[in-house]
């Protein structure tokens, strides 16, 4: 027998042994791989999501605050076998097979797993979870989970507001922050979105450990790692929740949009988009059914008529910025009369209606005069014959009130209208020689010009303030939300004869209909030529005429003249908005209860009156307040304008 | 050996006792790890497995002292009927036999099941050492090279039979007891030789194998100054390789299971599949890996509590030692599982009789066995080949088993040496 016989098993164990101890080394101390590996099999990260901030108005009423809903859940795992899915329905209140229903669609989901929770039912409100509580007793596999959505108890300013709704792929690729998780919720439009940053907080983190079948298993480290969540930030706007509300009352069955903003801060007071909707059907378990029928209507109730209706022509309110810049460059002073009989008649005509003649600066704004602005225009545009030079410099001065570029609101998505550049009119003409004439459209606030209706509430606030006027915004002022002032660059004297112009229009002449007794105000009216049907009503106002408190702007489509319509509702909210009451009952009823809707193509009445079918589509009838109502019409002369056509008033 | 004997707890020996004692409350410690919550309770609760084990432990303890209690001149004279009764139990098991993991290894009686297998190492164990220690014994002789061979591999294919084959392979560890009985160290050098054979013979293509034997053979005689006889082995060894590699192929394709097929392709790094078949293994490697130093502390450890390795508490149990003592401990263990095998062998030296040395060289090739192939399927070295790590595993079968096996050890150990005074 070898001596080494008996060493044979020792140094075979003395090899194996110490290859292991190598090896453990190895994946112990060296390898830091499988730290990593074992981190991510067992612990998870959780999100804890804040609570989004509210939004308060000007005066701390809540606009848009959270309300809690109740998702039911249950982990699939944890029913008994011979669950009795049937009196559980029933008890819930539902079909008897929506049990079997349901499972059928969560199982088809990703990620689903037996032993993870799995919401039953989603967003129970308060009272239908209240009904099905005392069921849900005798079933304690099934629990409910408080969640949060949006709530607004004005039922108003939905355009304002904007919705929030899920997050798609799109945007999770462009957040570069890495901030958001699919099926996070983000503003779509409106304050939800352009203050989504401020409104949605910090999420909070939470670790959790988890076992092979995801079943949660604790905190890690006792939630050493965790992150609390910050609530987000509550907004206070400038907006007048009541006027927001009354504007949209007064708004019902229109179409069109009203603006109204503070002129000496900018703030804007109310802000409607007609036809509006209850933002408090964007939420909850209906969304989905709402969006679509609102998306479907043809009135577009999404579209944010305020900061996107760009094709709006300003019509004759916009006559004011041509007599102020006409003003300023010296072609004319107050005293400058033009003769009107009937309208223009230059190169081309343009109509007018019956009024006296001359006309000055002052009676042209009081009576809205075609044939004053055309001779005004054409003194701005061709003076020393220097028509190109004259057309940027009347550009230019245009825009320093606002228009033709954004205003700067802090809404998404707002466009900068239509303020047709001298090289438009190059390229439209072809070559040819333009003149003043040529372009005549623009000087009554026609033509290629488009305006929306914030920026013209804009330039009613610079015309209140005697020159300047400061960046429309609904959430107040605040270091992270600088508001700029802007000067029209026209002489504060030159303001002071229109704004007494205006008071004029007020007190006898086009806007009479709008008098509020007791406040002195200033309006402008506007009708504005609309070739799909009847014509746009727009007034602008401000009041008081002295140290004015609210300056609006009203759009109202299809509406005919600025007095029938836009006047009056402009006139209400102003009266609201100053008095906090009415004065005038029967013309708020009118505004109130008019409709419009029928004269708009496309509109089909989802619930024909029982009337006789002849009264569908006749206009309201005059009231005792529309007598002020100019008399009569100059038709338009189509033929000698080709591509713009001109009405006024 | 005659004349009264003394109290054998008097003689039993310590180092041996304390090291055992030590890895059974080890296992015990990690099984309770393994399978914690905060809500299971404590570690007596029979519905865990460390309650279970308790039991398992505490029986343990029992069979033990009344094993120790017993006459140690009895196990040499049991060895052949024990060896008997357990190749029919096996046989019977591989028909009426349970069915857990695909292997038909369990037999059920009354409220808790058994592995025979594990009690047949221990019946071999003791035939192996009565044979070998025969009178007219001499492992130089082919004789009795064949029937050691024969009493060794009956049982191994009866377990394979019952398609336990981790088990069986355990049966292999007793060539290092032939070794220490005189058989040629060329058996255990030819025997590892094999096995680098079969792992180069599923590695490598076949054509580049019979090439490269074919080139080395042609070098050898080339280069040897006695062409004849070079040529002869050459041809012999060619006619071997031949043999092998087409045999290890064969037996890959044709023989092998595909569960076992894909362990050993994982493990040789032929495919990858951290999900599928390779899963345990990856998770096992996570457990112990994560460990690190020092560990994450006992009950802290996160892949084997939360079910994240397989079997934690039975084939994998290490990977809560790992996880959870780091380094340091994974190390403690492997020296005391160390130390109790030098000490098994030290008592098989100092036996007087030639029985109780070999059954001795048994009991600590079949521990070194056990761990051997335990740990290095832990560690990913091994193939994936499911048997407990003695003391340490969960399990009623192992724990019994290995404490008969230490306790005749022991018993003999204080027997002789109370009466040799």
């Amino acid at each position: 027998m070898n001596s080494y016989n008996r060493v044979v098993l020792m140094v075979f164990i003395i090899t194996v042994f110490t290859v292991f101890v190598g090896r453990l080394f190895y994946i112990q101390v060296i390898d830091s791989s499988y730290i990593e590996a074992a981190r991510n099999n067992a612990i998870k990260k959780l999100i804890i999501r804040p609570a989004r901030g509210s939004l308060i108005d000007r005066k701390g009423k809540l606009m848009v605050i959270n309300r809690p809903f109740f998702d039911i859940k249950f982990v699939p795992k944890n029913l008994p076998v011979e669950f009795d899915s049937i009196t559980f329905c029933r008890l819930m209140d539902l079909e008897p097979e929506f049990f079997s229903k349901r499972m059928a669609e969560l199982r088809k989901q990703v990620g689903f797993s037996m032993y993870r929770p799995q919401i039953f039912i989603s967003q129970l409100s308060v009272e239908e979870y209240a009904k099905v509580q005392e069921g849900l007793y005798h079933f304690p596999q099934f629990y409910a989970e408080k969640t949060y959505t949006r709530n607004y108890p004005y039922g108003s300013g939905g355009q304002i507001f904007g919705y929030l709704g899920e997050i798609n792929q799109e945007q999770l690729d462009k957040d570069a922050s890495q901030y958001y998780n699919p099926g996070d919720y983000v503003g779509i439009t409106g304050i939800e979105k352009e203050y989504e940053e401020r409104l949605r907080g910090v999420k909070g983190i939470s670790y959790q450990y988890f076992d092979v079948k995801g079943r949660p298993q604790g905190r890690y480290k006792d939630g050493e790692e965790d992150v609390a969540a910050k609530a987000g930030e509550n907004l206070q706007t400038s907006l007048d929740i009541e006027l927001q509300t009354y504007a949209e009352r007064l708004m019902t069955n229109k179409i069109g949009s009203v603006v109204a903003i503070d002129p000496s801060t900018g703030e804007v007071l109310c802000f409607v988009s007609a036809p509006t909707f209850d933002p408090n059907k964007l939420v909850g378990r209906n969304r989905g059914k709402t969006f679509a029928s609102l998306a479907k209507d043809p009135l577009k109730p999404l579209f944010n008529r305020p900061i996107k209706g760009a094709s709006y022509p300003p019509g004759s309110t916009f006559k004011a910025i041509n007599g102020l810049i006409g003003l300023q460059r010296g072609v004319i002073d107050v005293h400058t009369t033009f003769n009107c009989f009937g309208g223009y008649n230059g190169a081309i005509h343009v109509g007018c209606h019956a009024h006296r003649s001359p006309v000055d600066f002052e009676f042209s704004i009081q009576t809205s005069c075609n044939a004053y602005y055309c001779n005004v225009f054409l003194r701005l545009i061709d003076r020393d014959n220097q028509v190109d030079r004259n057309y940027k410099d009347w550009y230019a001065a245009v825009q320093r009130f606002g228009i033709g570029k954004k205003t700067g609101i802090d809404l998404p998505g707002e466009v900068k209208g239509n303020l047709p550049t001298a090289e438009f009119y190059d390229k439209v003409n072809k070559g040819w020689r333009w003149r003043g004439a040529t372009i005549l459209s623009l000087a009554i606030g026609q033509g290629e010009l488009g305006v929306s209706p914030i920026q013209m509430a804009n330039y009613a606030c610079a015309i209140a303030n005697r020159g300047h006027y400061f960046t429309p915004h609904i959430i107040r002022k605040s270091p992270k939300n600088k508001v700029e002032k802007h000067q029209t660059g026209v002489q504060q004297e030159y303001f002071n004869y229109l704004v007494d112009a205006m008071e004029k229009v007020i007190e006898g002449g086009t806007g009479t209909i709008a008098k509020i007794p007791g406040v002195s105000m200033c309006g402008k009216t506007g009708t504005a030529e609309n070739p799909h049907g009847e014509d746009h009503s727009i007034f602008i106002a401000f009041a008081p005429k002295d140290n004015p408190k609210i300056a609006i702007a009203t759009y109202v489509e299809n509406a005919g003249f600025g007095a029938t319509w836009a006047a009056p509702i402009s006139s209400l909210l102003i009266e609201k908005y100053l008095h906090d009451s009415i004065s005038r009952p029967a013309l708020e009823k009118r505004m109130l209860e008019g409709s419009l809707l029928h004269k708009y193509p496309g509109y089909v009445n989802p619930n024909p009156p029982a009337t006789k079918p002849g009264e569908n589509g006749e206009k309201p009838k005059p009231t005792p307040t529309d007598t002020l109502k100019p008399q009569a019409v100059w038709p338009v002369n189509r033929k000698t304008l080709s591509s713009t056509s001109i009405a006024q008033r | 050996m005659a004349g009264k004997q003394e109290n054998p707890f008097k003689y039993i020996d310590r180092p041996t006792l304390i090291l055992m004692l030590a890895l059974v409350l080890i296992g015990w410690v990690a099984i309770h790890a393994a399978v914690y919550s905060p809500q299971m309770g404590g570690p007596f609760n029979w519905e865990h497995a460390a309650g279970r084990q308790a039991v398992w432990i505490l029986t343990s303890v029992f069979l033990f002292v009344v094993l120790f209690s017993m006459d140690y001149r009895l196990f040499e004279g049991m060895a052949s009927i024990s060896y008997i009764i357990m190749i029919g139990i096996l046989v019977a098991t591989i028909f009426l036999g349970k069915e857990v993991n695909g292997a038909k290894a369990w037999i059920q009686i009354g409220p808790v099941g058994l592995q025979p297998g594990e009690f047949a190492k221990l019946a071999t164990c003791l035939m192996v050492a009565s044979y070998l220690s025969s009178y007219d014994v001499r492992l130089e002789n082919q004789t009795t090279q064949l029937i050691s061979a024969f009493i060794i591999l009956v049982p191994a294919f009866l377990i394979i039979l019952s398609r336990d084959t981790g088990s069986a392979l355990v049966y292999a560890s007793f060539i290092f007891v032939l070794q220490r009985e005189g058989l040629s160290i060329i058996y255990l050098v030819l025997g590892l030789a094999t096995i680098a054979a079969i792992v180069l013979s599923i590695l490598i293509p076949a054509p580049y194998l019979y090439g490269s034997v074919g080139v080395f053979m042609m070098l050898y005689v080339l280069f040897s100054r006695r062409k004849k006889q070079a040529s002869i082995t050459a041809i012999t060894w060619t006619a071997a390789s031949t043999a092998i590699i087409y045999g290890v192929q064969y037996a890959f394709e044709h023989i092998l299971q595909e569960h076992q097929k894909t362990r050993i392709l994982l493990l040789l790094g032929k495919i990858e599949d951290p999900s599928g078949a390779g899963y345990n293994v990856n998770q096992s490697l996570i457990a112990i890996g994560s460990g690190g130093f020092l560990g994450k502390g006992w009950l802290n450890g996160t892949q084997t509590k939360f079910d994240y390795v397989p079997e934690q508490t039975t084939d994998f149990i290490f990977c809560t030692i790992g996880e959870e003592w780091g380094f340091v401990g994974s190390t403690v263990l492997i020296i005391l599982f160390g130390l109790l095998l030098f000490r098994i062998i030290h008592i098989g030296e100092r036996m007087p009789t030639k029985f109780g040395r070999i059954y001795a060289y048994g009991v600590a090739s079949i521990i070194f066995f056990h761990v051997l192939i335990n740990l290095g399927m832990t560690m990913g070295i091994l193939p994936v080949i499911g048997i407990p790590l003695p003391f340490i595993s969960y399990g009623g079968s192992s724990l019994w088993a290995f404490s008969i096996l230490m306790a005749i050890l022991l018993r003999m150990d204080a027997g002789m040496r109370s009466t040799m005074r």
